[in-house]
């Protein structure tokens, strides 16, 4: 039986996963416990499912602690997450009496195995105020910002900045996201999971089933962009962009794949609105997925020849990673995190309209040995700096430097 | 050319990897003139970071400038001939980093003065100062010959290929890379694969094409073509 490690090191090679031992080698016997607050759904749950046990791969000592709530403390830990997120919205004191009970009566839980831990890491806001629980620690906390508080909603910032400046470290996934804090800031930015089913390999065959299964003709052109139906996301843009491209490319079929309807308001009106300018083309596919259909959603990247991200803001936008894994060259929004993946020419395109969006599609489906070569360096260049062994790589720089101390330069024996 | 029967004098060449941790400052700039001043008394490693650090960071070949100020300056600024101008600073040819940064704000300065306007750019597209902590560890492995460098090279990590190319070149006496430090110990006998070594410019390839060519440079010399 191959372990976990061994796994990746057929994907990224051995040299990574004995980089991996070497640098983990100073932890060993060193007590690491991660905390959030789910075990099962979200991106943090799935990042930690594969972190963790890859960290006792490695010879750490690491457990995952998850809090836990009832149906108040997460409405209001969504609304904190809405508002760092840039929502405006105003939190009540009732929410934030729910917000910090519920973390004490999970201080209280955990007492024992926060304070004797080396290095605790506390995942987003909603276990953050753990902290204020626990005078006697004896290791260093950090905290773990998986989102992007680039603007937060000032108040509620505050609010949430009391518990986090208490910390020994906090990461963020983008120098843009960082807020001052008196403490060190690490930047981490997120990965993907090459083992996951959203990006594990398929058979040529179950990509076709999928995709035929929505009725999209595998033999023409296909133009996938995956989102929620979000205005930031521009669905109306994409759709604008695939009449353009249709005018050259008449077989092209544009394929839109979102989250099935919710009693969000905003995403139903965006719908409408998505519905409204596809006009009932037949050309045009409107997919509602349910959130766990990471299968699907794999192989519709795989059948696709091109895949867009017209984002018009982004925090780091991992749908661009996957389509780059699966070497497909992406059409993407000139924001955010888009910038640091999609390197113009080179893995796809910048662009800033429809229009601009169009054209290169155009450009793409002509060239067809570009779209290869493009997608084939888009591998690569996920390979070599967006694969979960690079975020792994990092969390233990990380420890590293809390433990010998956060200097320029740590030499280890 | 082809080199046998060397007598090994020099001490083993130690193979080490490292760890690069990004960390933010806080600090950003969102025209020229904040960018000049946030230089005068940035952290020196950020400006270290600016400059080498891209090498760890996400990025292709043919970087089309080879420092983020200058990156920055033609695309969030809009300022080609800046970003020339800072382009072509070269890091190595400063005793240290203080003077990098005397340099860098010069150069800021003399465009400062030849513009009537300060340059600015979108609230997204802001300059945000990063700096960075390196993190060496010992690979245990070792070499004595320098024909092993043949056998050794290709199985580098890309940030080995760093700390031996790049970052050598701020500990090393002559601001070197830890390859040609190691060969000059060998009483001159390696003085012409030294010289194919000096010709990689490290400012146009990524890690990946770097080790390619130094496995190709010592595999020549080592081997024939």
């Amino acid at each position: 039986m191959t372990t976990i490690l061994e796994q990746y090191a057929d994907i990224v090679g051995w040299e990574v996963i004995d980089q991996l031992y070497q640098l983990a080698a100073p932890l060993k016997g060193i007590k690491v416990v991660h905390v959030n607050s789910t075990r099962k759904g979200g991106g943090v749950a799935e990042i930690l499912n594969k972190l963790v046990p890859l960290q006792k791969d490695l010879g750490i000592d690491v457990t995952w602690e998850v809090i836990k709530g009832n149906k108040d403390f997460f409405k209001c830990t969504k609304s904190i997450h809405n508002s760092l997120q840039g929502s405006n919205i105003e939190l009540p004191q009732s929410m934030m009496d729910t917000y910090e009970k519920t973390n004490e009566k999970n201080a209280e839980k955990l007492k024992k195995k926060l304070n004797d831990a080396d290095i605790v890491f506390i995942h987003d806001p909603q276990p953050a105020p753990l902290i204020k629980y626990f005078p006697e620690r004896k290791g260093k906390w950090i905290w773990r910002c998986h989102i992007d508080v680039s603007k937060p909603q000032r108040t509620v910032w505050k609010y949430i900045k009391n518990f986090v400046k208490d910390y020994d470290a906090s990461i963020f996934s983008l120098p843009a996201f960082a807020q001052p804090l008196p403490h060190p800031e690490y930047l981490i930015p997120p990965s993907i999971d090459p083992l996951s089913e959203k990006n594990m390999d398929l058979s040529r065959e179950e990509i076709e089933q999928t995709v035929q299964s929505f009725g999209i003709d595998i033999e023409r052109p296909i133009m996938l962009q995956v989102s929620r139906f979000d205005r930031f996301k521009d669905p109306v843009g994409v759709i604008q962009a695939f009449k353009l491209t249709k005018k050259f490319v008449p077989s092209i079929q544009l394929v839109l794949a979102g989250g099935e309807a919710t009693d969000d308001p905003e995403s139903n009106s965006v719908l409408e609105e998505v519905r409204l300018a596809a006009n009932s083309n037949p050309d045009i596919h409107i997919l509602l997925l349910p959130p766990d259909a990471h299968r699907t959603i794999n192989a519709l990247q795989r059948g696709a020849d091109i895949i867009i991200q017209k984002s018009t803001k982004e925090g780091f936008g991992l749908t661009v990673t996957e389509a780059l894994w699966k070497g497909k060259p992406v059409i993407g929004g000139d924001v955010g995190g888009i910038r640091i993946q999609v390197v113009n020419h080179h893995t796809g395109f910048l662009v800033k309209t429809p229009e601009g969006a169009a054209l290169r599609a155009r450009y793409l489906l002509f060239h067809r040995e570009r779209l290869n070569e493009m997608g084939k360096k888009a591998k690569i260049f996920v390979k070599e700096n967006f694969l979960l062994t690079r975020h792994l790589r990092e969390y233990l720089t990380v420890m590293v430097s809390l433990k010998y101390g956060v200097k320029e330069r740590i030499e280890l024996g | 050319m082809k080199k046998n029967n060397v007598e090994l004098s020099n001490k083993p060449f130690e193979i080490k990897d490292c760890a690069l941790a990004a960390l933010a400052t806080g600090k950003s700039a969102q025209n020229l003139k904040e960018l000049r001043d946030l230089l005068l008394d940035i952290d020196a490693n950020s400006i270290y970071y600016h400059f080498w650090g891209g090498q760890l960071k996400p990025r292709f070949d043919d970087p089309e400038y080879h420092n983020d100020f200058a990156s920055w300056t033609r695309h969030a600024l809009h300022d080609g001939t800046l970003a020339e101008r800072l382009s072509a600073i070269d890091p190595t040819d400063f005793q240290n980093l203080e003077d990098l940064r005397t340099e860098i704000v010069e150069i800021i300065e003399e465009r400062l003065d030849e513009n009537d306007h300060i340059p600015w750019c979108e609230p997204d597209e802001k300059f945000h100062f990063v700096t960075s902590q390196i993190v060496v560890f010992n690979t245990k492995k070792t070499i004595e010959d320098p024909r092993m460098l043949v056998k050794t090279i290709p199985n580098m990590t890309r940030s080995s290929i760093f700390y031996h190319f790049i970052d050598a070149r701020r500990r090393t006496p002559e601001n070197i890379d830890d390859f040609r430090a190691w060969l000059k110990g060998f009483d001159g006998q390696y003085n012409f694969l030294c010289d194919m070594i000096s010709t990689i410019d490290p400012f146009f390839a990524t890690l990946t094409e770097l080790r390619k060519h130094l496995y190709n440079i010592v595999k020549n010399y080592f081997e024939g073509e």
